[in-house]
């Protein structure tokens, strides 16, 4: 069954007007900021199909905006979320893009800080659920439905075998696995979607594992 | 778990529940949580209902314009006592209104199912305290009771615009409402049933056009309709009056109707209303040459 709550009929309480246009956009800044481990100085935002042809009236931007800031669906701040933005130094440019993605509510978020850079590529998919379906240009399907693990690995023999193994000595049970990587040999991502959230020391022991380069823990949304 | 209306009904006369209740129980069984917890959290949706539709029958204006404002006249004109329809219809099509702009407005809603059908629910709930002053815990159930058919919906057909037209969204909603109406009313655990099928069986077919892509014009007025027709139907079943198609069957042919609808009438602001000669010059305003 898609829908396992009845939060999931009756909710969200979200700032509206659009759950997929609003609300969802809130969640796809907020989980890029997440996954960036805090807040960026500046955001280039690519946005592709309904989400470029219907944005200013949605509220798209300043919702995604509000969500990079780490506003919720249902936080006010969303509607002055430019000018947050602007006390809070961070500078974001929204550019419309004309070719066509595999869904029509595609945003496309570049985050930089410093040194660090993150690309994140999320689509939402009605009432305000959404997927994150590629990171850093790694092909990955992740609902958010449950607590989920990005591992980036080194593409070498074993190291699967060595992070399962450290889930498996916890009990933790994992619900579904994806590897994917860009060229062989080259750093591969591991995501792992698991029943229940996962302690820090497991994260941590993860992380020290042989051929293991860093792990973000994502919470469901 | 329950996943069809006729199971949600057994549950309800078997173990000698309400719907709400039987709703209840199977949210702490899922998520593990105590009845004190998910009883609160509907409770605070209940109170995000009650800002929104208070919000808009102050006046609110959307961004764009399109909408705004009419709560307030609909308010004056049941002050005037001028109305054709009852109160209780007056006033669901007022409150309806209000939440629907508010929400085009950016203010802050509950999405049931959706946030363009935020209305309905909360519509015909807030007519029925404003009438009949229904104890807090009761207007908590009749969320529960909502949310129990809408789950049913959810997952055996569609509640999105995008995938099922407006008949997935307003037409859910509707039929939602005119289940937890019967319940609120005293009705049976069938009667539920039937007043839900009613009530989505007058809302087939129904397309999802909006004037330039925006959750405005028409969904606003929709959802006025949404909730009188809820509780046209809600009548009808505690009159004993039954749906000669099964619920659960309505359902299917509302899942059916939404997969052979094409795709201008889902939500892409094409078909429909949005290509009417003024929905598109109201686009063209609002977003400029494209």
């Amino acid at each position: 069954m898609k829908y396992k709550s009845v939060f999931d009929i009756i909710g969200p309480v979200m700032v509206g007007p659009s759950s997929s246009h609003t609300a969802g956009a809130a969640r796809i800044g907020l989980l890029a900021r997440s996954l960036f481990g805090g807040q960026p100085d500046h955001v280039d935002i690519y946005l592709y199909g309904s989400f470029r042809d219907t944005y200013r009236g949605h509220g798209t931007d300043v919702a995604l905006i509000g969500g990079l800031l780490g506003f919720d669906t249902d936080d006010d701040r969303i509607i002055t979320a430019e000018e947050k933005a602007r006390e809070a130094g961070m500078h974001v440019q929204f550019i419309e893009m004309e070719e066509e993605r595999s869904h029509p509510n595609t945003a496309l978020l570049h985050l930089v800080r410093g040194q660090e850079r993150l690309t994140v590529e999320g689509i939402s998919i009605g009432g305000g659920k959404i997927e994150l379906v590629s990171i850093n240009d790694y092909d990955i399907n992740v609902s958010g439905n449950y607590p989920t693990l990005l591992i980036f690995h080194k593409d070498t023999f074993g190291t699967i075998a060595r992070v399962t193994t450290i889930l498996g000595n916890n009990e933790i049970n994992v619900s579904q696995m994806n590897v994917s990587r860009k060229e062989k040999g080259d750093i591969a991502l591991m995501t792992i979607e698991l029943d229940d959230e996962i302690e820090d020391y497991i994260i941590e022991e993860i992380n020290g594992a042989e051929g293991v380069d860093r792990v973000i823990e994502m919470e469901e949304s | 778990m329950f996943s069809s209306i006729d199971q949600l009904v057994e549950a309800a006369v078997t173990q000698e529940k309400s719907i709400a209740d039987v709703m209840i129980s199977q949210e702490m069984e899922v998520t593990g949580r105590s009845y004190l917890d998910v009883y609160k959290d509907m409770e605070r949706n209940l109170e995000v209902m009650e800002s929104a539709v208070e919000e808009g029958i102050g006046g609110v204006t959307s961004t764009t314009g399109l909408t705004g404002m009419d709560a307030v006249k609909m308010q004056k004109y049941i002050d005037s006592g001028k109305g054709l329809s009852g109160d209780l219809t007056l006033y669901a099509i007022a409150h309806a209104v209000s939440t629907n702009e508010v929400n085009a407005a950016m203010g802050k809603i509950c999405a049931t199912p959706t946030a363009g059908s935020a209305g309905v629910v909360p519509g015909v709930l807030f007519a029925m305290k404003e009438k009949h002053d229904v104890p807090r815990e009761d207007m908590v159930k009749f969320l529960f009771t909502s949310g129990a058919f809408g789950f049913v919906v959810a997952n055996n057909a569609s509640i999105s615009g995008a995938a099922g037209g407006c008949q997935a969204e307003v037409g859910s909603a509707s039929a939602m409402a005119a289940a937890a109406l019967v319940e609120m009313a005293g009705g049976t655990p069938a009667m539920s049933a039937h007043g839900f099928a009613i009530a989505l069986k007058n809302m087939l077919g129904l397309v999802c056009d909006p004037v330039a892509g925006l959750v405005e014009v028409p969904c606003v007025k929709r959802n006025a309709a949404g909730a009188s027709n809820a509780l046209t139907a809600a009548d009808m079943a505690l009159a004993g009056i039954e749906s000669r198609i099964p619920a659960d069957e309505v359902v299917e042919a509302m899942y059916k109707i939404g997969l052979t609808m094409p795709s201008a009438l889902r939500e892409t602001g094409r078909g429909g209303l949005a290509g009417t000669p003024t929905g598109q010059r109201l686009k063209q305003e609002i977003f400029g040459g494209q």
